[in-house]
């Protein structure tokens, strides 16, 4: 019997998969909510596949529902197994007396050509019922993708919410002393894992940032002691100079569909904002005003750009179309206000609050409404949306030693939470949804 | 039970790689024109610097200091920085065969892109008084280092002024 649901387990492809999910997110009522406990015992395997892998899985997906903040995982460590069979038939009863609200079951199949697929059900414990069934085929290497596809999976049914964990982090890790740090640009998954780094050889690299489908990085690097902006190829690592010629450019970012870049452009002690084909071209400017105008960021739908401009005399924050127009400001809050991005929901706008001695990060709703500031240090800048919308990812610089973190914050509030990476790390970026 | 679990399951092909290369073209690819870096084609303001370290030492010896100040936030000369410039730009006029890169620099409370910004014009003012001294265009460059590289460790008013400060570093 066992033999025969692990053959009927069928593959089809990620895309018809993702149509084909039946049940649209919500949030269900009674038991399941947010913070509560959700059992994710270890996984049954079948068909040669390996019982550690299956608590492997199990533990990854434990760790990244703990990281969202929702949830208090049971489990794997600590509580008892199901067999295949149970795993789509599940003993309520004895989950409930566990305490656990929700479950995550499943199971890890061998598959003949090498691969393994996770079989993934999400169950409401409490009304005795299946929310969600997904299943990921994956290269064996691979399996922690498909724990992060899991957990996504639970994520997104239980909170309403758009999945987020399987992504990467890109950011700049700092290594050596503060008057000569050596930065390099680093990728990591979301949960701190698989790190690599990118080189590029160049004396000091910062912000760097995905492109919207996440193949390409625009950075700043320097070259020939200038700040330029590159962009550079995740999986190649060969890069170009955006701009030949000498000119100072930074603060890039890509168009929401990916054809562009938007940057800034100091000459003769002004910086205006540019933008310019992402394959090159001749710059077009977009803002003329004295002083500087700098940190530009797309609307999600392309049409409008947030950028920070000091024309009222210090840092405030503006919104214009696409093509320059319209400039007006939309930040009047105390202190002033830097480095805007714009949410992927395109209903927030996530900001660096400048203010008494240190930098806070905040959201405000692009007309300037709503202003929140979800940290309070030092030094947080450099904030960086979540695809999903709900979580801002920031540097936090502490004082004297200069020493840089990553942090995320919920923009639900709470407490932000420490990114591990190895060294010391900043400006992250995150990138989008894998496919 | 059984028949509920197996009528449940889809699984996706989820093969990393096999996905990426499914992909259609990005539409953000890299040009098909000549990189820049390739040996032709390659812009003069692209071109990497050489530091002159004798030189260098040369200019802080005969000028005084190789280094200018500012206010927090600002990028206006004062007097004492003026005589420094001219003291380099009479210096420049000795050695007419190197340039400047006047590179500038922020404290650490600006946010990382403003302070580039900022460095910028504090290297261009200081770039424009040496331009009233007599030192040849051609022969300067301007450049920001933003708050990316301090001279003094501490997160004090005495540690940010030594780090606002626009420098003529020599260079070939």
């Amino acid at each position: 019997m066992i033999r025969n649901i692990a053959l009927l387990v069928s593959a089809v492809s990620l895309a018809t998969a993702a149509h084909a999910q039946d049940d649209p997110p919500e949030v269900v009522g009674g038991s399941v909510r947010s913070s509560q406990t959700i059992a994710v015992p270890a996984m049954p395997a079948t068909q040669g596949a390996s019982e550690a892998l299956g608590r492997q899985i199990a533990e990854v997906i434990a760790s990244d529902l703990r990281s969202t903040g929702a949830f208090t995982p049971l489990g794997p460590n600590g509580i008892g197994g199901y067999s295949v069979a149970q795993a789509g038939a599940p003993a309520y009863g004895e989950w409930r007396n566990a305490g656990a609200g929700a479950l995550v079951a499943g199971y890890v199949e061998a598959r003949p050509d090498g691969r393994i697929t996770v079989a993934c059900l999400l169950h409401d414990v409490t009304a005795g019922r299946q929310l969600a069934t997904q299943g990921f085929t994956v290269a064996a290497a691979d399996w922690r993708r498909a724990a992060h596809k899991c957990a996504d999976t639970v994520y997104a049914r239980l909170t309403g919410e758009g999945a987020y964990l399987d992504t990467r982090i890109v950011y700049v890790a700092e290594t050596g002393p503060k008057t000569n740090r050596v930065k390099r640009i680093a990728l990591m998954d979301s949960d701190g894992t698989n790190l690599r780094y990118l080189t590029t050889g160049r004396a000091n690299v910062t912000t760097p940032r995905f492109s919207p489908n996440g193949s390409q990085l625009v950075y700043t690097g320097m070259l020939a002691r200038k700040p330029r902006v590159f962009v550079i190829d995740v999986a190649s690592g060969a890069e170009r100079l955006l701009v030949p010629g000498g000119a100072i450019t930074f603060a890039p970012r890509f168009s929401p569909n990916g054809r562009q870049i938007v940057f800034s452009w100091a000459q003769g002690g002004n910086t205006d904002i540019f933008v310019v084909g992402a394959n090159g071209g001749v710059p077009t400017r977009l803002t003329s005003a004295p002083g500087t105008d700098t940190s530009p960021s797309f609307s999600p739908d392309g049409r409008r750009i947030v950028f920070e401009s000091e024309r009222s005399g210090t840092q405030q924050l503006y919104v214009m179309g696409a093509d320059g127009s319209g400039q007006r400001r939309i930040s009047f809050g105390g202190g002033r206000s830097a480095s805007p991005v714009w949410s992927p929901k395109g209903n927030l706008i996530a900001f660096t609050r400048i203010g008494g001695g240190g930098f806070r990060i905040g959201v405000m709703d692009p007309s300037g409404g709503g202003e929140r500031l979800l940290t309070n240090a030092w030094q947080d800048e450099g904030p960086s949306w979540a695809p999903n919308g709900q979580f801002v990812l920031f540097h936090r610089t502490a004082q004297g030693s200069g020493n840089a973190t990553l942090h995320a914050v919920p923009i639900a509030g709470g407490a932000p939470r420490r990114m591990p990476t190895p060294q010391g790390g900043s400006d992250p970026s995150w990138s989008p949804l894998k496919t | 039970m059984h028949k509920s679990l197996t009528l449940g399951v889809a699984a996706l092909a989820l093969t990393i790689t096999a996905c990426g290369r499914k992909e259609p073209p990005a539409i953000d690819v890299p040009p098909t024109d000549q990189p820049a870096g390739d040996a032709s084609g390659v812009a003069p303001g692209d071109v990497e610097l050489t530091e002159l370290p004798a030189m260098q030492a040369d200019l802080v010896a005969k000028a005084g200091s190789d280094t200018v100040y500012f206010g927090t936030d600002e990028f206006a000369l004062d007097e004492p920085s003026k005589a420094t410039l001219a003291a380099q730009a009479k210096w420049m006029l000795a050695n007419p065969k190197v340039r400047a890169s006047i590179e500038g620099h922020a404290d650490e409370r600006g946010t990382r892109e403003y302070n580039i910004a900022l460095g910028e014009r504090r290297a261009n003012a200081a770039r424009d008084f040496l331009l009233t001294q007599g030192v040849p265009a051609a022969r300067l460059l301007v450049t920001s280092w933003g708050k990316e590289r301090p001279v003094a460790t501490g997160s004090d008013e005495s540690a940010w002024a030594q780090n606002r400060r626009a420098v003529t570093v020599v260079v070939r």
